[in-house]
């Protein structure tokens, strides 16, 4: 199966094609994660993006049932060097290409990704068109510069769960992964941490979460609430919830002015706050701040954060293409974390009022641990509020 | 916190001669630890035996020592350098000193076993204390706790990670027990206080068993023996984690052995970065590291940590710990840029992770994680047909005299690549229109071989392994059937057996 990838300044990548025989308009960004290719696809931050992997052999070690961040990739396309012809893992339940048929996406493999990762790191992310089916050079790209990017435009209303719920009330989904350990013997699937009661209600806006975040909290003891990502203010309050969770989620903030809106009302209100990627980025957004587009985004598994108060670096998993603008703030909120690379705004903390947000992902999945304990600073910000 | 300001002089140990064993990659760190410490201001001693380093060129210490690397020497050198600052004007190691440059100061972790054994012994006869002389890069408890094999490992149960499980019998009931509570065969059984571990061995179902246990207990003086279970075949992996004063932690670069386990990692082909790991397993293992480095109590610099895994279960068990640059740093070191043999010793002096410039980026610190586009192998180099007394069998004891290593887009690039560095005379895999020598008999490039010649060289780890994977696929022989001979993850057969198709390829297209 031939397939090619156009971009937007005409460039043709021509390689072969495997998942789905499809055609898929987005914008090409790159991904520098050495693993986690399952969590990264079923992320529902990738909402209109076909993601290029940067690091060349994929689909190692296959799919399975519990690496998934949603019920279902979000990505428009998938961009490889290679792909694995075998799977390799005793967790593997099914190929790469054979999950990305069944979801109807289209993937292109044996392209010079490291060719593409320059371009998008000079010209900065670009519109482009993947297709596996018979589509000229000249109309893929025709096609890559009439769609209508992410600039401005809603995606979170796609990834949304339309209708609020209580995430994992049987508390079979929140236990985090664990191997086997010892002498033990039988399924070493099933192993798992144990759960804390779930004693704190919270809201938790779904702009498009991660089922990693959900589970975080849950393993920290919150009952978490999901609403719609257009939930107004009162309803949230409506729930009576100690504390309110802003999720990641895809695209550009300032196409959601109804967040903001809702998130403002809630600040008023005193309720307190965490938010997370695209969370933070409304939370900078209803605090006074503004965002704007980064150059080729932060995408990957190695991205140091510093805390600026206790000098500790965090290496990061990171993936936003918007950033929140330092000098936009108003002087009640402090940027307490900054990214080591490029200094771009990484946490904002709320000087008087017990809100706090972070561009990145402590929840990992994928990527390091090393922030797992903002969940934990959430619960104590929640419980020291009464 | 930057840079110690009461560092007068740094003596490094270095690695003396080269032995199969203990090849360069301790001169390439101690240099490098040289440089770093030069660059920064201090002066900076050395004892090495070995004239052959570059290490000993003048340029890269203020004062050379070629003497042997003993603890009576380097104690000598140590009362000498004293003398030298006392001369200089410097108030050496004395307690009232502290507002200007005065200490001497041993920095051990740089130069492999050796540097790390003299410094221990002087530790232990109590030297460092009657001079005052403060060991950086790494204390002697920590030292102590990473590579005395049992206090390691109680320490890591402690801590709630996984360790091979074994237990310690006097009877044949308590035997009986472990075996139950281990679960499963082969199981390796040591005899205590035997001569050279005689009455030994691995029992691979329950009447082995009971043999071996029966025999080990008559053998062993105090009628002890040891039952542990064995990781024959289990997946090798390795983590090179740096950590500074103030606890932060990277990985510089993750390493999966080619060969399974029961080869020593200097005589196994290795990959650069992990191939066959989820993101989840990938986690826990970094997780892992960092709990090891940090309940050992490396303060500052690197250290090497080796994984095995079930490749069934997935079942993780740490199998020991390098509390200072290893064999693997340089490797890691070229494989992702990051000089951590350099910045191990700048954090060794007292300089933070994120104080530290990438040298490759220049605009971004070191505290990061290299991530590549790209894929590394290393192969050992062997040189058995200098030693034909030498039993060419691969084991725990390590045999290469060399390696070579090469970067490439791929895996199958860089294994071709390194196969071709060997200086072997090969140009890869095969495929170069060189014969092949077997024992006595001589097979073209293109010849099948016999499957009892091939089973026989897959089975047994050898230097020639890798080769034979080839003729085992050319022979017909299938990836699952060469996985049960060799326990090498269907991945990387995979990839060889792509390459050989490629020949194939290629050799229909010249006709």
């Amino acid at each position: 199966m031939k397939a090619i990838l156009a971009l937007e300044d005409g460039t043709v990548y021509h390689g072969t094609g495997f998942g789905a025989r499809a055609t898929a308009c987005g914008e090409v960004c790159f991904n520098t994660s050495m693993t986690g290719y399952q969590e990264i696809l079923t992320d529902p931050s990738y909402k209109g993006q076909i993601v290029t992997m940067t690091y060349p052999h994929i689909g190692n070690y296959g799919i399975n049932a519990l690496d998934v961040e949603s019920w279902r990739p979000h990505v428009a396309g998938f961009v490889v060097r290679e792909v694995s012809p075998v799977v390799s893992s005793w967790r593997a339940e099914q190929s790469l290409p054979e999950y990305l048929e069944r979801h109807g996406l289209p993937g292109i493999q044996g392209i010079d990704t490291r060719a593409l990762t320059k371009k998008l790191r000079v010209r900065g992310a670009m519109k482009g068109v993947l297709t596996t089916e018979e589509v000229p050079d000249a109309e893929a790209v025709a096609r890559a510069q009439a769609w209508h990017g992410l600039v401005g435009f809603d995606y979170v209303k796609e990834v949304t769960h339309p209708a609020p719920f209580q995430w994992d009330q049987q508390d079979n989904l929140s236990p985090d992964f664990r191997l086997v350990f010892g002498p033990a013997t039988g399924d070493p699937r099933p192993t798992h941490h144990p759960l804390p009661p779930a004693d704190i209600p919270i809201v938790a806006y779904d702009f498009g979460i991660k089922y990693n975040i959900l589970r975080r909290l849950r393993q920290h003891g919150f009952q978490v609430q999901v609403v719609p990502a257009a939930t107004p203010a009162a309803d949230v309050l409506r729930h009576r919830p100690a504390g309110v969770f802003l999720s990641n989620g895809p695209g550009d903030p300032a196409a959601l002015p109804y967040a903001a809106r809702a998130v403002g009302d809630l600040i008023e209100h005193g309720l307190p706050i965490f938010g997370i990627c695209l969370g933070h980025q409304v939370l900078g957004l209803a605090l006074g701040g503004s965002t704007f587009k980064l150059k080729f985004g932060h995408r990957g598994a190695n991205q140091p954060v510093k805390d600026l108060a206790s000098g500790r670096v965090e290496i990061t998993s990171q993936n936003h293409g918007f950033a929140v603008a330092a000098d936009s703030l108003p002087s009640e909120v402090a940027v307490d974390r900054i990214n080591l690379n490029d200094q771009t705004v990484e946490g904002l903390r709320h000087r008087s009022k017990p809100i706090f947000c972070v561009q990145y992902h402590p929840e990992a999945s994928p990527g390091p641990h090393d922030s797992t304990p903002l969940f934990a600073d959430f619960r104590e910000l929640v419980l020291r509020r009464g | 916190m930057p840079k110690r300001t009461d560092i007068h002089s740094v003596l490094i140990i270095g690695a003396g001669p080269i032995i199969i064993g203990q090849a360069c990659e301790f001169d390439y760190s101690g240099t490098q630890a040289c440089k770093a410490l030069k660059e920064e201001g201090f002066r900076v001693i050395l004892v090495n035996s070995n004239p052959a380093t570059i290490m000993t060129d003048p340029e890269f210490a203020d004062r050379t020592y070629l003497e042997p690397i003993t603890p009576e020497c380097v104690e000598k050198i140590i009362v000498r350098e004293l003398a030298e600052l006392r001369r200089l004007g410097v108030p050496a190691n004395e307690p009232n000193g502290a507002d200007r440059p005065h200490k001497l100061v041993l920095l051990p972790t740089l130069g492999g076993q050796t540097a790390l054994n003299t410094a221990m012994a002087l530790g232990r006869s109590g030297v460092l204390e009657r001079h005052g002389v403060e060991m950086i890069g790494a204390n002697a408890a920590a030292i102590e706790r990473g590579e005395d094999r049992l206090v390691f490992k109680e320490l890591m149960l402690s801590i709630g990670l996984d360790v091979p499980i074994s237990g310690v019998a006097h009877t044949l009931e308590e035997s009986r027990a472990i075996a139950e509570r281990i679960g499963r065969f082969p199981l390796i059984i040591r005899p205590a206080f035997t001569l050279g571990g005689t009455g030994g061995g691995i029992a691979y179902n329950r009447e082995e068993f009971e043999e071996l246990a029966k025999r080990g207990l008559d053998l062993s003086p105090v009628s002890e023996i040891l039952i542990e279970e064995s990781l024959l075949g289990w997946k090798e992996f390795e983590m090179e984690v740096m950590r500074d004063k103030a606890d932060n932690c990277v990985i510089i670069c993750s390493i999966e052995n080619f060969d399974p386990m029961g080869v020593h990692t200097g005589d196994s082909i290795t990959v650069a970065p992990i191939q066959t790991l989820t993101d989840k397993e990938y986690q826990i293992m970094r997780d892992a590291s960092f709990a090891v480095i940090r309940a050992v109590g490396v303060e500052t610099g690197g250290s090497n940590i080796q994984f095995a895994v079930d490749p069934a279960t997935g079942r993780m068990v740490i199998i020991e710990m390098n509390p200072r640059v290893s064999r693997s740093s340089a490797l890691a070191s070229k494989a992702t840029g990051f000089p951590i043999a350099k910045i191990a010793a700048k954090l060794a002096v007292g300089y933070l992770l994120d104080e530290i410039r990438n040298d490759i980026t220049r605009e971004t610190p070191a505290s990061f994680e290299p991530t590549i586009d790209y894929v590394v192998v290393k192969v050992p180099r062997f040189a058995f047909e200098k030693f034909p007394q030498a039993d060419p069998t691969l084991n725990t004891q390590m045999k290469s005299v060399g390696e070579a290593m090469a970067i490439g887009r791929t895996f199958k690039e860089s294994l071709q690549k390194c196969l071709r560095s060997l200086e072997i005379g090969r140009s890869g895999l095969g495929g170069d229109g060189k014969p092949w020598r077997v024992g006595t008999e001589v097979y073209g490039d293109r010849d099948r071989l016999p499957r009892e010649v091939i089973s026989r060289k897959l089975t047994v780890p050898n230097a020639d392994r890798i080769f034979f994977i080839r003729h085992a696929l050319r022979a017909g022989m299938s990836v699952r059937e060469i996985h049960g001979l060799t326990k090498i993850d269907p991945w990387f057969l995979t990839q060889i057996e792509e390459i050989v198709q490629f020949e194939d390829e290629l050799a229909a297209t010249k006709a």
